[in-house]
Formats: C-alpha cells, sequence, structure tokens
C-alpha cells in the first residue's frame, strides 16, 4: 500500500472511498480525528487509526457524535487540524458541534457518509442528507459542504476541505455516501508539499491578562442586535467567498432544452445518461453542483433564463430539487424530478424519464 | 481578588447570594497557588455557568449541554501541556451531558471537571435538576420532588470516581468553605498536572433565586441540608459503592491547609 506523505511520486491505487478520504487527510496535514462507529462510515477511523499509529497521529475513540464533534472542535481551538467522520443518525448529532463551529468560525472537517434515512433507515447509501450537511443546526447554514462523485474526488476534495476550512474558517464537509465508502475504485494518489497548518485558538505563548489579552471565546449572547451584527458579518463573509469557493460541472447547457441536474454519485448515471442522449441527437445538457454549499447558481440562471425543462435526479425525495429551486426562484422553467429516496440510480432510469419528457415538450 | 480574575468585569453578573462566585474564587485562588495561569483553559457550560465566559484572565471557551467536557478532551489531547479545567452545573454534568463525564472518567481523560451542584436548574427558571433533594419544590416538581416517580439525586464524585477507580480523584466541597473547595481543586489540579488522570470536584452552591430562600435559609440548606444528602470529603479507597472512605478526617485535613 501507498504511504502518501513519503511517495513523491504520484501513485495509482484501488481503494474504497473510506480509505482514500483517510490518506488524502494524513496527506493534507490533518492531525487528530475522533469519531464513533456508524456504518458506512467506519473505514476512515479503521484506516486513520492505523495511519496515525505509523505517522505519529492521533485518533480517540469517544461516547458518541456528540462527543467526537466537540473533541474535533477542542483540538481545533488548540489549533490542530482535526476532522470526523459519521454518517445517518450520527450526522443528526454532529449539527450540535457544527453550529458551534459556525458559530465561532472554526475550521472543522466533517466527512459525512450518507446512509438511508428518516432514523436508522438503511445502512446502505442515499442521498438524504444534503439538507442536514447544507442547513443542518440551529442557524443559518454557514457551511462549505463539498459533493465528490469519484474516488479521486474523494481524495482530492478531502484534500481542499481542509485547506478552505483554515483559509476561511468555516466548517466544511464533505458529503460522501455508502456506495463510494464501501466500493473499490483505482485513483491517483500524491503527496501534497504545501500541507495545511493550524492555528491555535487557545494556549498561546505569554500569561493571559498579564503578557497578552485572555481569549474569551463564546457562543452565547445577550442581546438581539449583537447576535444580529456577528451574524450579519459572518453571512457577508460567506457571500464572498461564494465566486471563489463555489465549483461546478456542466456539458452541453447551452442550448439544452433538457436540462439534467444531479450530485454525487448520482452524476455517473447522469452524465452517461446525458451522453447516450445525446449521442441520439437529443438537445440535453448536464449540470452537476459540486459544491452544494455555497450553491453554484450563476450557470444555472443562465441556462433558466432561456427556458426549457430541468431533470434534478436524486437518491432522495427532493433536497437537491429544492436547492435549486432557491436558487431559481421567478426563473420560468419546468422542473421535474427523478427522486429516488435511499436507492441508487442507473442511466437507464435516467434515460427513460427523460425520454418521456422530451417527447412531451 | 485571585489575580487570575480578570478585574474589569467585575461585578460579575451572578445573582447576590449565588454561589458561582465562590466555586469561582476557588478555582481563582488554586491557580494562583499552582502558579499556572499561562497553561490553564476555562472552558464553561450552559446555564449559569456560562456568565463566566470572561470571568478569568484565562483563555476561556464557552459551549453547552456538558459539551465542554469533550472539548476539553480535544484541546488536552491536541496540546497535553495545557490544563484543561471544564466548569459547569449538574443539569449539564449529570443529565444531558452525562454521557461525556461518565466516559471521561471511564477513559481517565487528563482533564478537571469543576460542577457546582445547587440542586435546581437555575438560569431555566428552577426545574427540576437531578441533583434536586427529595421533597424539594421546583418548576416542574411543585408538590415536591418523588423519588418514586423521578428517582433519587445523583451523586457525581462518587459515580466517577466507582466509574474511573484509581485514575480518578473525585471530591465533594461546598461554597459554604471555600478554604476546603481550594484545596481539593487544587489537588484535582495536581492530579491532572502529574498526568494521573481524570479530576472531578462537585462544589456544593446556592440559587436563592430559584429557592426562593432568603440569606439565613439559604446558608442552612446549603451548609446542613444538602451535605446531609451529599456526603462531603473526597472518595475513593475500599468503598465498594464509591461513598466517602473517610470524609469527617478528610475535612479536618482540607480545613487545615492553606
Amino acid at each position: 500500500m501507498a504511504i502518501t506523505q513519503q511517495s513523491p511520486r504520484p501513485e495509482r491505487v484501488f481503494w474504497t472511498g473510506n480509505e482514500a478520504v483517510a490518506w488524502a487527510a494524513v496527506a493534507a496535514g490533518a492531525e487528530i480525528m475522533c469519531g464513533y462507529p456508524i456504518t458506512p462510515q467506519n473505514e476512515i477511523m479503521h484506516t486513520w487509526v492505523r495511519l496515525a499509529h505509523q505517522y505519529g497521529l492521533d485518533f480517540l475513540q469517544t461516547e458518541d457524535e456528540l462527543s467526537a464533534g466537540f473533541a474535533t472542535l477542542g483540538g481545533v481551538l488548540a489549533g490542530k487540524v482535526a476532522f470526523t467522520a459519521t454518517a445517518g443518525p450520527g450526522t443528526v448529532l454532529m449539527q450540535e458541534p457544527l453550529s458551534m463551529a459556525e458559530m465561532m468560525r472554526l475550521p472543522v472537517v466533517v466527512v459525512v457518509c450518507q446512509r438511508g434515512g428518516p432514523s436508522t433507515g438503511t445502512v446502505i447509501y442515499s442521498q438524504q442528507e444534503v439538507m442536514l450537511a447544507c442547513f443542518g443546526g440551529n442557524g443559518e447554514g454557514l457551511r462549505v459542504v463539498y459533493a465528490p462523485a469519484t474516488h479521486q474526488e474523494l481524495y482530492d476534495y478531502t484534500i481542499k476541505a481542509f485547506r478552505v476550512a483554515w483559509k476561511y474558517r468555516f466548517p466544511t464537509i464533505v458529503l460522501s455516501d455508502g456506495y463510494q465508502a464501501k466500493m473499490r475504485e483505482a485513483l491517483t494518489v500524491y503527496r501534497v508539499e504545501d500541507q495545511v497548518r493550524g492555528e491555535a485558538y487557545v494556549g498561546r505563548p505569554g500569561v493571559p491578562g498579564v503578557a497578552r489579552p485572555p481569549a474569551h471565546l463564546r457562543n452565547t449572547y445577550n442581546l438581539e442586535e449583537e447576535l444580529y451584527d456577528l451574524l450579519a458579518n459572518y453571512t457577508t463573509a460567506f457571500q464572498e467567498i461564494q465566486p471563489r469557493v463555489g465549483e461546478w460541472q456542466e456539458e452541453d447547457w447551452q442550448g439544452a432544452e433538457l436540462l439534467v441536474v444531479a450530485h454525487g454519485v448520482v452524476t455517473r448515471a447522469a452524465r452517461a445518461a446525458v451522453r447516450e442522449l445525446r449521442g441520439e441527437g437529443y438537445p440535453v445538457g448536464y449540470f452537476r453542483p459540486v459544491t452544494l454549499r455555497p450553491f453554484p447558481a450563476e450557470v444555472l440562471r443562465r441556462w433558466a433564463s432561456l427556458g426549457g425543462t430541468m431533470l434534478v435526479v436524486e437518491s432522495a425525495a427532493g433536497q437537491l430539487r429544492r436547492l435549486v429551486a432557491e436558487a431559481l426562484a421567478g426563473y420560468g422553467f419546468r422542473l421535474e424530478g427523478l427522486l429516488r429516496p435511499g436507492v441508487g440510480i442507473t442511466p437507464e432510469e435516467i434515460v427513460a424519464v427523460a425520454r418521456g419528457l422530451l417527447a412531451a415538450n | 481578588m485571585p489575580r487570575s480574575w480578570a478585574t474589569e468585569n467585575k461585578p460579575h453578573r451572578f445573582c447576590p447570594g449565588c454561589g458561582h462566585p465562590l466555586a469561582l474564587k476557588a478555582l481563582g485562588e488554586a491557580v494562583d497557588d499552582l502558579d499556572i495561569q499561562g497553561r490553564v483553559i476555562f472552558g464553561c457550560d450552559i446555564g449559569c455557568s456560562l456568565l463566566a465566559w470572561d470571568f478569568f484572565n484565562l483563555d476561556s471557551v464557552q459551549t453547552h449541554h456538558g459539551r465542554t467536557i469533550p472539548v476539553m478532551v480535544g484541546m488536552k489531547r491536541a496540546r497535553p501541556g495545557l490544563i484543561c479545567v471544564a466548569y459547569m452545573g449538574d443539569g449539564g454534568g449529570y443529565a444531558i451531558g452525562a454521557q461525556h463525564l461518565v466516559s471521561a472518567a471511564l477513559r481517565h481523560e487528563q482533564i478537571t471537571v469543576l460542577l457546582a451542584n445547587n440542586s435546581i436548574y437555575a438560569m431555566t427558571g428552577g426545574q427540576m435538576a437531578p441533583t434536586t433533594l427529595p421533597g424539594q419544590k421546583t418548576e416542574t416538581t411543585p408538590f415536591g420532588r418523588d423519588p418514586e416517580k423521578t428517582g433519587r439525586p445523583t451523586r457525581g464524585p462518587e459515580m466517577a470516581r466507582l466509574l474511573g477507580g484509581e485514575g480518578v480523584y473525585a471530591a465533594r466541597g461546598t461554597v459554604a468553605n471555600v478554604r476546603q473547595l481550594k484545596n481539593y481543586v487544587k489537588k484535582a489540579l495536581r492530579h491532572q498536572m502529574e498526568g494521573r488522570g481524570f479530576s472531578f470536584v462537585e462544589a456544593l452552591s446556592t440559587c436563592p433565586t430559584n429557592w426562593r430562600t432568603g440569606a439565613a435559609e439559604t446558608w442552612e440548606w446549603v451548609e446542613k441540608k444538602m451535605p446531609a444528602e451529599f456526603p462531603l470529603g473526597e472518595f475513593g479507597g475500599d468503598a465498594p459503592d464509591g461513598r466517602a472512605s473517610r470524609p469527617e478526617s478528610v475535612l479536618r485535613e482540607g480545613g487545615g491547609e492553606g
């Protein structure tokens, strides 16, 4: 097995997505992982703990996801590059530490391996944690959310997640899923020369109150205006990073009468379906938000201003569709969904639905 | 005033007669005596304890629901040279965040928890706490706490010691005896500094606002009524149920030290 930190040359490997995430975290410069067992996330911990042993990094198995999240934040506050990973009901519990990270602008990285819900659901797969990832918690969803679609992207975007989190100081989520977590796929791993470096929020040199002011970090505010002013700054900062952080992919959106929109692993099927239909001469395009937060609305707005039909394809009952509808509110176009909560979607299914929509146009 | 207090934030924000400032005085003096102001990180929780977020000239972090414990756990593991203190109330430590207290004791996490037990949820307006005494009237037990229906008061230090065994220093002091409380807090901090495991001090505390008591009655409550349910002293030794092994002798020893 390749050792990314010691391997200067790019190397081809055949890993599960969870292995790719753990190795990417090491490559990025992560120093601490705290976690609690839940399927389909477990192999991120399994891989990390072995790598941590090898490289002198830290791992803590906590009593629950609350503790995993908050202990990760403790590591971040102490200045370490730290992350956690979870899924399903664990993602629900993770909202509490994520809210604290939003309130204190703590650069925590959380890898979410979506499983079927609600509740215990299945351990297998879904895309039902989009709203939780983007807007869970009692707040405003001030998070960056990446939705990788391949193992190469899991590796690339996990590294990027640490970089973006520490650069902009917003909690950052890598939104994986059970399929990506468990299947094996070829990818190229590489060493990161410019690893992410943490910065301490507490425990800096000097006696507080004597040599320097103490760091007094809080989540609580007394006055409405106090909180409002703080959040106004935060939301402005979040809007400002949108053009730099927002990412998308598209194929042939210009002139597309039917635009197929998907995210994460489903984009594989969506793209295959679009290529097949285009091969047959249909005016079909493809769009994929790589970041679900901030949502990259610009290309979509350009397309929507021309009108047409959009087919949102997702393994959920309309969570991505809700993001799209909000981003394109006021534009005149037809919004359709191929919505399969908790199950995979094949190119054939998409092609069949798309043909029906094209025929009806 | 302890040197480690932030004087510009005084007078503090607690109600008249509140026990928190006395518990925080014990902590402040312990920090001064051990000369560790440059190494201590103070974490406080939700409820009245959050009012201490800028109380000290110590780097301080405020969170909620007893999660102050895992925040300090993560911090300590990240930077073992720091001395991490989690300060919270009985609701955070014994109810909504009890799993963190239990697990920190079991894992011998090298942090110190100082918990104020005033037998009530104070900031939220006086509801029953895990520590509410049998018969005590609160907003959610207006006819008195009935142990048949809601169980007996939680005994935290005993539980922590029972769970963690030798790796745990556990004691219960009271704001009615700050010198003894300071002594326990110092022992707890030393326990952490010497890498001996988890340390936990409960401070019996007062809440005249929610107890709806006058000065004399408040003091009667914390000096006499509470210790009858929550024995003062250090916990450990060979007592199988985790109760104080020899609380009285410990009391004398604690009271005699500066």
